[in-house]
């Protein structure tokens, strides 16, 4: 074996790279026009951008309407209006985050507020085991969920679009869409209202709910960031092929995503009852799927897949938040509000799509 | 070579369907050698090499590293044995880091309760860990470790790929196409960073379609043709239009050859 050295044994017509510049794998990290420093740094601040749009949304509607918004109490009342589809949002970050989809989560979390419900007021169970089968339940649907994805392969739009169907008729049969009033739950325990407990820091007011989803995004934005099984999550979702190459088992990283998400949304479930008093079969026809991708989306998670921060979906949820209370107290038409989600959500897909183009 | 192979096949098949993509072939890599494998497209070489890097396990047929037979049922069994494959895709995941590629699949954790309990990654570890190999291997002009793999070039992508196959292999290192995607210059580099790694005494296994490049850093060519090994020639010996001549089947091959 002979030892040939790169000099001695090039190509005759590479010999002209001996002249050529040396600094072909270095970095242009000073000639940079603005638009593209800014794009460089979006691309590496994922919860940017929708950071800069809340404090713009404060800023005008404060100016717009003056004190009276721009209160503690007022903000505070949002942020308490925004726990539930906040905490919804969370689950589905993580499985936006894997290039998948749940159309499912508002109805699992629905589902599980009743299970919850009927084990603890018309079975006479005793609280904790109601919350613990409600978890159960949510933690079941997102494992079939998960499993249809991962193992079998299928679509996760479809798959989600059919347990969507699956579990809002089963919630349905299940409980007759038998609404349970706050004082038959009040009556039995106060555990399940819980995240409905309110504390005041000075005028501001705050749930245990609003404190629940703050810590559970901060949870989840460290797991995401400083474990494995986070670095895991993104590596999937950005390219499950070359993870699956690397050494990542990329059926049980979706299996988990999936099933995590059934459980965060029954945590949702147990906020809304706290939330809401009563709990309701019928609420299954609201779109908090839809909203919860919508704060997704509106904080930068791409639906591709492998990018975006947890923050973005919590400050994607503070702007829908801050938009509808505003246009609220302006007396605006409450279709505005939702006009102005899809104008939001169209925007922050655009800019996605210019942020990936990166170069450099 | 009088030195024991270190990875050899005896008599792989590979069978999808009807079509055969491995007909009994085999396969002999030596201590210390840079070995390329050549090949007609659909010849097999890609079955061949997924087939030792256990991306593909084979019907039939013996895989022995170090004499000892192995069953790799997954890419990561036949990494966890010392061989590590550089594909051709390059198996990186362009939104993380340059750090958190290098470890994706075997991060290293804190000491201690936060990492036992916590599961919190070492960054700090992973970083200089993966800067050491970068420079090691000359590749030091990347600057900043955690820029995403997706901002660097073609050329930069394949050295973090080479840098950490070479930094975690410890038996054999494969490379699928390495220089296919690359321009001249680029591919000077990656054909430096595989003596250089062959200089630490790694035996590769370089897959090219490129003849110059074949013949300048292997030490002995795999001639693979209709599923199996046609013969092993030594780039020294024969030359170019050889080899495409055995590998089209325009020329017999020699009978020292066959019987390598």
């Amino acid at each position: 074996m002979g030892e040939p050295t790169a000099a001695q044994s090039a190509q005759e017509f590479e010999k002209v790279l001996a002249q050529s510049s040396t600094q072909v794998a270095s970095f242009d990290t000073h000639d940079k026009t603005a638009v593209q420093k800014i794009q460089h740094f979006l691309h590496s601040t994922p919860a940017a951008i929708p950071f800069i749009v809340l404090i713009a949304a404060i800023v005008i509607f404060g100016l717009a309407i003056g004190s009276r918004f721009f209160s503690s109490y007022t903000l505070t009342l949002i942020l308490q209006q925004i726990a539930i589809v906040g905490i919804l949002g969370a689950a589905q970050t993580l499985v936006i985050l894997t290039a998948g989809i749940d159309l499912s989560i508002g109805v699992i979390m629905v589902f599980s507020a009743v299970i919850m419900g009927n084990f603890a007021v018309t079975y006479g169970l005793p609280a904790p085991i109601a919350i613990l089968a409600g978890f159960g339940v949510g933690g079941a649907c997102g494992f079939i969920n998960g499993f249809l994805v991962s193992r079998l392969k299928l679509p996760p739009f479809i798959v989600t679009l059919g347990t969507w169907y699956v579990i809002m008729s089963t919630n349905f049969i299940f409980s007759a869409n038998a609404t349970i009033r706050e004082a038959d739950v009040t009556a039995v325990t106060s555990m399940l209202h819980v995240f409905g407990i309110s504390f005041k820091v000075g005028s501001a007011v705050f749930t245990l709910g609003v404190v629940m989803m703050v810590l559970l995004v901060l949870g989840l934005l460290y797991a995401l960031n400083h474990t494995a099984w986070g670095r895991h999550l993104y590596a999937v979702g950005d390219d499950p092929e070359a993870a699956k190459l690397s050494g990542i088992r990329v059926d049980r990283v979706l299996l988990g995503a999936y099933t995590l998400a059934g459980l965060i949304a029954s945590l949702a479930a147990w906020v809304s009852i706290g939330r809401n008093g009563s709990i309701s079969p019928s609420a299954a026809v609201t779109d908090y799927n839809l909203q919860a991708i919508t704060a997704a989306v509106i904080g930068g998670i791409s639906l591709f897949g492998g990018r975006g921060s947890i923050l973005g979906t919590l400050i994607g949820a503070m702007i829908v938040g801050v938009v509808s209370m505003g246009l609220n107290m302006l007396g605006a038409d409450p279709q505005w509000k939702v006009f102005l989600t899809g104008v939001l959500i169209i925007t922050a897909v655009a800019v996605d799509q210019w942020i990936r183009k990166v170069a450099g | 070579m009088a030195s024991e192979p270190i990875l050899t096949a005896r008599g792989l098949v590979k069978r999808y369907g009807r079509v055969t993509a491995l007909d009994n072939a085999d396969f002999d890599l030596y201590p210390g050698e840079i070995l390329a494998v050549i090949g007609d497209n659909g010849a097999g070489k890609s079955t061949l090499i997924k087939a030792i890097s256990g991306a593909v396990a084979p019907d039939e047929g013996e895989i022995r590293l170090e004499g000892e037979t192995v069953n790799f049922r997954s890419p990561i069994e036949a990494r966890r044995a010392g061989i590590e494959t550089v594909y051709q895709n390059l198996a990186l995941s362009p939104a993380l880091s340059i750090a958190d590629n290098m470890f994706l699949g075997r991060e290293i954790r804190k000491p201690g309760v936060l990492g036992s309990v916590f599961r919190k990654l070492d960054r700090s570890a992973m970083e200089k860990f993966a800067r050491n190999k970068l420079s090691e291997l000359g590749l030091m002009t990347i600057q900043n470790i955690n820029q995403a793999v997706e901002t660097l070039s073609g050329g930069q992508r394949q050295g973090v790929a080479v840098a950490r196959a070479a930094a975690f292999g410890s038996k054999v290192i494969i490379l699928d196409e390495p220089t296919a995607a690359l321009g001249v210059k680029e591919s000077r580099k990656v054909l430096e960073l595989i003596l250089d790694v062959r200089s630490r005494g790694l035996p590769i296994v370089l897959i090219s379609h490129n003849m110059p490049h074949v013949f300048e850093v292997s030490d002995r060519i795999h001639v693979h043709r209709l599923g199996r090994r046609l013969c092993v020639i030594n780039p020294k010996e024969h030359t170019m239009s050889d080899a495409v001549a055995f590998m089209t089947g325009a020329k017999e091959p020699p009978r020292e050859a066959l019987a390598a």
